[in-house]
Parts: C-alpha cells; sequence; structure tokens
C-alpha cells in the first residue's frame, strides 16, 4: 500500500479517533508519519480548521455574505480573511478586532465559548487596540514631520509617549474611547485623562 | 519518559504547553526574516535578566545540522514544525529536560514543561511559574474577553494545550480501545491513537488532551484532562487482568517471542522496533517478563530512534546501516539488561 501524500509504502496505519464523524484511518511512509505524529494533540490543525470553516460557512452563510467576508482585509498586516480561511492562520494579533464579525462564530464553534477565564498577565498593555493606535499616531506624526507641521507632530509624540508609559491601569478600552473622541473633535494639545463632561 | 512518577506502568509522560505572542510583533505568518529576528533577541534578551538563564542553555535551532534537529525533535524538544520551518528560530532549554521554550513555531512562543508519569497539577504549577517570569520581560499580544492571542484560534484564550501519553496494550489487545474512546470524544478531550488498531506495527501509544482553549481556566482544563486519565487507567488494568485470567499462556509466549525477537534480530526497522518494544514493556508491567526494567524499554524506544542511533555511533547512517545498528544497540541493551538499567 502506498503513502496517502506521497509514492512511498505506506508502514504507519494510523487511526484517528477524534473525527467527529468516527476513527479514520491513515496510511502513511514514516516521513509522512513523522509529520503527522509530531504535530501537538491536534493532528493537522489547518486541515481541521478548513473543514470546520467549510462546515460553518456552507450552513450559515450564502456565497454573497461569503465574498464579503472573504475581502475584508486586516489594516494592520494586510492579510484577507480569505487568506486566513486558506491558510488556517492569522496574520496579527489585530486580526482578532479586524475580522470579528466572522471569527465569532468559528471559535464558538471551536470552544464553545466566546470569553477567557483563565490567566490574565500582570502586563496588560499587549492589547491589539494599544498597538493599532500606536502605530496610527506614529505614521500620523510622521506626515506631519513631513509637511513640516512640527506642532502637530510634537502633539503626537506626546500622545505616543503618554501610551507607551501607561501601565495596564491606565489602557483600557475607556481610555481609548476618549482618547478617539478627542481627534474627532478636540483640538486641544493635550491629552485629557478625564472623562469628556457630557 | 523515565519510567517514574504516578502511574508510570500506564502513563508515559504528562505534558503542558503554552502558546504566547509579542504584541509588538506580527504572527508568524506575516513576519519579515527582520521580525523573526528581533523576537528572538527579544525573548534571549529577556531571558538574560532572568534567574532562569543560569540553568538553561539557548540553542540557535537555524545554526543546527539535520541531525542535531531531529534529535532534538525525537527527544518532543522541539516540534516538527520548529525542525522543519526556515529563519530565524531557537528553543531554549533546561539540561534536565523538565522545560523547553521554542521560539518562532506556529506562535512566537511555544512553553513547553514534561513530567514523567501523571502529575499535571505540579506540570502546570511549573508551567505557570515559567509564564509568569518571561511575562515579566516580555508584552504579551492579550485582551480581556479572548485572552492570549495566538495565530491559530484553535489555541485562542489560555493556549494551553494539556497532554498525556498513555501505553494502553491490553485495551488495543481486547479490542476495547474505539468504544473507549467514542465515549471520551462525547466530553471534548482528543484522542490520538499514535499506532492505531489494524495496523501491523503498532506501538499502542495514545495521547489525551483538551480540545477547547478558550472559556474555562487553566487549572479547569488541567482538571478535564486529569478526570479522564484514572479511568483509562483502571479500564487499562481491567483489561490487562482479563488477559492474564484468561490467556496466560499465549500472552507469556507473545510478549516472550517479542523479547526473542528484539535480542536476536540482525536488523530491524524503527516501526518493528516500537511494535515489539510495546510488547515487552507490557510484559514487564505484568510481571510476565522478569529480567527487563520499564526504564530501560523507555530509554530503548527513545534511542532506537534515527537520530539518536546515529548521534550514538556519532556519524550519519544510511537506512539500512540504522536498522543493523539498531538491532546491534537492542541486542547489547537487553541481553545485558540488568548492567544496561542505570545507564
Amino acid at each position: 500500500m502506498k503513502c496517502q501524500h506521497c509514492e512511498k509504502p505506506a508502514t504507519f496505519h494510523i487511526t484517528e479517533l477524534t473525527e467527529p464523524s468516527g476513527p479514520t484511518v491513515l496510511h502513511l511512509c514514516e516521513e509522512h508519519a513523522r509529520t503527522f505524529l509530531s504535530s501537538d494533540g491536534t493532528a493537522t490543525p489547518a486541515s481541521a480548521l478548513a473543514s470546520l470553516l467549510a462546515k460553518q460557512l456552507k450552513m450559515e452563510k450564502v456565497a454573497e455574505e461569503l465574498a464579503i467576508s472573504d475581502k475584508k482585509t486586516c489594516p494592520i498586516c494586510g492579510i484577507s480573511f480569505a487568506d486566513f480561511r486558506k491558510g488556517g492562520r492569522l496574520g496579527c494579533a489585530y486580526d482578532y478586532v479586524a475580522f470579528e464579525d466572522d471569527l465569532e462564530p468559528l471559535l464558538v464553534n471551536i470552544h464553545g465559548a466566546l470569553a477567557h477565564t483563565g490567566k490574565v498577565p500582570t502586563n496588560q498593555s499587549g492589547s491589539p487596540e494599544r498597538q493599532h493606535r500606536l502605530m496610527q499616531l506614529k505614521s500620523e506624526m510622521k506626515e506631519a514631520i513631513t509637511r513640516e507641521d512640527y506642532e502637530s507632530a510634537s502633539r503626537l509624540r506626546d500622545k505616543i509617549s503618554k501610551i507607551e508609559l501607561d501601565d495596564e491601569s491606565s489602557w483600557t478600552d475607556d481610555a481609548l474611547e476618549e482618547d478617539m473622541d478627542e481627534d474627532q473633535d478636540d483640538e486641544d494639545d493635550t491629552f485629557q485623562a478625564d472623562p469628556p463632561i457630557v | 519518559m523515565r519510567g517514574h512518577g504516578p502511574e508510570s506502568d500506564i502513563v508515559m509522560s504528562s505534558r503542558i504547553r503554552l502558546a504566547r505572542n509579542l504584541a509588538e510583533f506580527p504572527f508568524i505568518r506575516k513576519c519579515t526574516p527582520k521580525d523573526r529576528t528581533a523576537i528572538a533577541t527579544a525573548v534571549h534578551r529577556a531571558l538574560d535578566s532572568l534567574p532562569l538563564s543560569a540553568d538553561t542553555e539557548y540553542v540557535d535551532v537555524a545554526k543546527l545540522g539535520d541531525l542535531d534537529r531531529q534529535f532534538l525533535m525525537e527527544r518532543q524538544l522541539i516540534s516538527h514544525e520548529l525542525n522543519e520551518s526556515q529563519g530565524a528560530r531557537a528553543v531554549i532549554l533546561d539540561p534536565k529536560e523538565r522545560f523547553s521554550i521554542m521560539v518562532n513555531e506556529e506562535d512566537h512562543l511555544r512553553l513547553q514543561v514534561m513530567q514523567s508519569g501523571l502529575d499535571l497539577e505540579s506540570a502546570w504549577k511549573r508551567m505557570d511559574q515559567l509564564d509568569d517570569q518571561l511575562e515579566s520581560k516580555l508584552t504579551y499580544a492579550f485582551t480581556k474577553r479572548l485572552g492570549y492571542l495566538t495565530a491559530c484560534p484553535t489555541n485562542v484564550g489560555t493556549g494551553l494545550r494539556v497532554s498525556v501519553m498513555l501505553h494502553l496494550p491490553a485495551l488495543v489487545a481486547t479490542k476495547q480501545i474505539d468504544k473507549v474512546f467514542r465515549a471520551l470524544n462525547k466530553i471534548n478531550v482528543a484522542v490520538r491513537g499514535l499506532f492505531g488498531e489494524g495496523s501491523q506495527f503498532m506501538g499502542d501509544f495514545y495521547q489525551i488532551s483538551n480540545q477547547t482553549t478558550l472559556g474555562k481556566s487553566e487549572l479547569g482544563l488541567v482538571a478535564k484532562v486529569q478526570e479522564v486519565v484514572p479511568r483509562l487507567i483502571e479500564y487499562e488494568r481491567r483489561a490487562r487482568d482479563f488477559l492474564v485470567s484468561e490467556s496466560r499462556q499465549d500472552l507469556h509466549d507473545n510478549v516472550s517471542r517479542a523479547l526473542g525477537i528484539l535480542c536476536t534480530a540482525k536488523k530491524i526497522s524503527s516501526e518493528e522496533t516500537m511494535h515489539y518494544l510495546s510488547k515487552v514493556r507490557m510484559g514487564v508491567n505484568l510481571g510476565l517478563i522478569e529480567d527487563v526494567k520499564i526504564p530501560t524499554v523507555n530509554k530503548l524506544f527513545i534511542h532506537t530512534q534515527p537520530a539518536h542511533l546515529q548521534k550514538l555511533c556519532g556519524r550519519k547512517l544510511s537506512v539500512t546501516d540504522r536498522n543493523i545498528e539498531r538491532a546491534n544497540y537492542l541486542q547489547l541493551h537487553l541481553s545485558k539488561r540488568s548492567e544496561s538499567e542505570n545507564n
């Protein structure tokens, strides 16, 4: 018997018991068996994910919606949802924000849950929103410098260092929203730490 | 794999891994070569400032030759992905092999803690401390809602995989294994048959692990795997008792023949070796083979793998030469049984 993935003889016959459809028998050569066996727990995450995605998309999405999802692109790393569907891997942490609506049903499907209840790091400044905001501000600052608008550039620099110096307690979603609001309707030179008065 | 620890006649090893990513870099698939180098440097620097660096070795995997990489893979210190991928990547090794940290694998960091026998809680405790130490120097991609963010959504949340490697030859021999595992699948615990039923060569090893990583605490996930294992051990023990009571002579014959082949073969493949070592292991555990010890058998499982054999010989060997060398090695260690135990 030949290996399922190449022309070599299949010397390993593996019964995969984790398939939802029941046990599946794989016939592999030594090399492909090693590849298969050395993956950790989830035998072929990409293929498992692909079949999950396919199933989910078939059930819940019509072609039109799917095409819309597929075209969505992450502003940070540039991968599209279609790229993710093909490879089974995300391009950056911000993809969880950029593809939130499309990933949620998938996460429910995989984990049966949508909320993290485990360990929390002491240093919580690693949120993708914060990274995104920093990148935005840095590119705005660069632009300001290019057009020799040093006043704006220095204001942006202060904002950046403020975010970079902030510990986890002051970098929250609320602070992010305030900051965004300020950008839209506030010309103040300084970052407003207090919530805007309504 | 040293053959000690709770339930070590059936449980080979307990293993816990965590997936972590650094907040300021894209995930691996979008990393430039420069990013990969910067990640490795950041981790190396973080490690250097930790007390843990005194007892660990930082290995630049990209600089290792094929044989060394395969050797680390056979010892399960690095994964297939880290072995095969290109670009800057590393592994931080504990000399006692109680943990390893892979850098630039599927995620920026893959921490794993290994333990002989069944002891998941203490493995988790050590992992938690290791993670705390690294986290004090590195900023992980994390959100309150989804937890630790990973390249594959199957790992998001805790990034935790708890797995236990079991040797279940009697459940295989009595053809009960599928039935047992079908029941397990219903409770979100994954089972992978490494060398499954119906195959000519089988090692009878099965890995039990959690399927989900989001929505439960780390200890909750540990408990989930932990609660299943004693039941499996119990089933396996009952199946062994059954085999002994029903057909002790057949069983004795079977395991003794396996030992005979391993002791006398002149050429033997790694699959065949695993198949017979599995039988011998059960024979030793049932008291049917008296002069071989479990640590010797466990060691042979590892040392007869291709890269280990070549390392032991100190040179590269063709498949045929490896089969000859493997037969020699088995003969040496199984015929001088009592002397080899302490090696």
